[in-house]
């Protein structure tokens, strides 16, 4: 008798908020980390002089840096949101099906607000260029 | 092991699927998407599409499951016994969900095609029967009755406060259909090692039972990088329960108890 074939999982299970928000945590991790490196490597340019602070400018004010950056900074809004979120729930609050469905919607309004405040303050600063 | 694409021979071979009309005059149509697989052929699985005149079908998904059998193809397997939800048999994954084809109407799907797979993540015996032998020895692995040591009183029965027999009511309440578990993204990338929403709420009926005097044993089985912890609160279990219980809340509370006894 040929091996026995793993029903579909992913490909058929109807793809709801719980498993977006699950996903998006892991993603967003991963991404912080890799935006650790970037941070170090700011970092070590500064440590290392003028210079070569100023070669770590350069490339990070161009603008695919500049997308990559908003891109970490909403990774970070949403994995600081949804740890908090996660936090909750390890102190045993917020589990019942209504509740999550309702933090997981306060996370997702929490992100937008913070992240348009972050943006209105990177480009519109109060008496400075962008 | 996380593979999000299925194995060779898993893979639904979308040119197989075998279409079933309705019959002539029929004014209601509906169509039924369900997976295929017969051990016999050697074959992938497959899709058929059934058409029902729901004017002449009851109005549960098992209903027209059970039409299909019995009037359209007789070899189209699954299992079911009570059709009132008390049984568990009936578990698949309905138009994207899991849930009990007794207890889901198909009104409540919607108008559209209603597409229907076997539980997620699980071999498949044939057509919607899958094996849930791995699901079963994690219940068994809990230890699922009751441990004391405490001689029981010579003229009755082991008494518990009300309060404490609500404790376990709602937990008890669970028919193991697998539909938590099967649900579970965590479950499908490790159901080797970690133990899954109904066998960890099985657990919790245990240790939170006033008469139980095993709580710390029962912890101690639990304390693993797997078998509890790899439950990082989705909460695609308490979505799933056709009986409407809470595993996460009960993970989350497990997982607070073993915070708690550190101290």
């Amino acid at each position: 008798m040929p091996a026995r074939p793993l029903s579909p999982h992913l490909s058929v299970y109807r793809f709801a908020y719980t498993m977006a928000l699950s996903i998006t945590h892991r993603f967003t991790g991963m991404a912080l980390a890799l935006g650790l490196l970037v941070l170090t490597a700011w970092l070590l340019a500064a440590s290392n002089g003028a210079a070569s602070y100023a070669v770590a400018v350069g490339v990070f004010s161009h603008w695919i840096f500049r997308v990559l950056l908003i891109g970490w900074l909403t990774a970070f809004l949403y994995h600081f949101a949804a740890g908090i979120r996660h936090l909750v729930f390890d102190a045993g609050f917020g589990l019942e099906k209504a509740q999550a469905r309702r933090s997981a919607t306060l996370v997702i309004l929490a992100v937008l607000v913070a992240l348009a405040a972050c943006l209105y303050v990177i480009f519109c600063p109060v008496g400075g260029a962008a | 092991m996380v593979e999000f694409a299925l194995p060779k021979n898993s893979r639904i071979d979308k040119s197989a699927g075998k279409t079933h009309a309705a019959q002539a005059g029929a004014k209601r149509v509906r169509r039924f998407r369900i997976y295929r697989f017969d051990p016999s052929t050697g074959e992938n699985p497959r899709v058929d599409t059934f058409e029902l005149d729901m004017d002449r079908c009851g109005p549960m998904v098992l209903d027209a499951l059970l039409k299909i059998k019995n009037e359209v193809d007789s070899s189209l397997s699954l299992r079911r016994s009570c059709r009132e939800g008390i049984c568990g048999s009936c578990a698949m994954n309905i138009n994207g969900q899991n849930t009990l084809a007794c207890t889901r109407s198909c009104e409540e799907l919607g108008s559209g095609d209603i597409s229907i797979y076997p539980l997620p993540h699980q071999p498949v015996v044939k057509d919607l029967v899958t094996d849930l032998t791995n699901f079963y020895a994690q219940y068994a692995a809990i230890k699922p009755w009751l441990q004391s040591r405490t001689p029981a009183p010579p003229d009755r029965e082991r008494l518990q406060s009300k309060e404490d027999q609500e404790k376990i009511d709602r937990p008890s309440a669970c028919i193991l259909c697998a539909c938590c578990s099967t649900s579970c993204p965590s479950y499908w990338w490790n159901s080797e090692r970690y133990l899954g929403p109904a066998a960890l709420l099985a657990a919790y009926r245990w240790i939170v039972d006033s008469r139980d005097e095993s709580t710390g044993e029962r912890l101690d089985a639990l304390e693993d990088p797997f078998r509890l912890y790899r439950c990082h609160t989705i909460m695609n279990c308490a979505e799933a329960c056709p009986k409407d219980l809470n595993p996460a809340k009960a993970i989350a509370e497990i997982k607070q108890m073993m915070a708690e006894r550190q101290h």
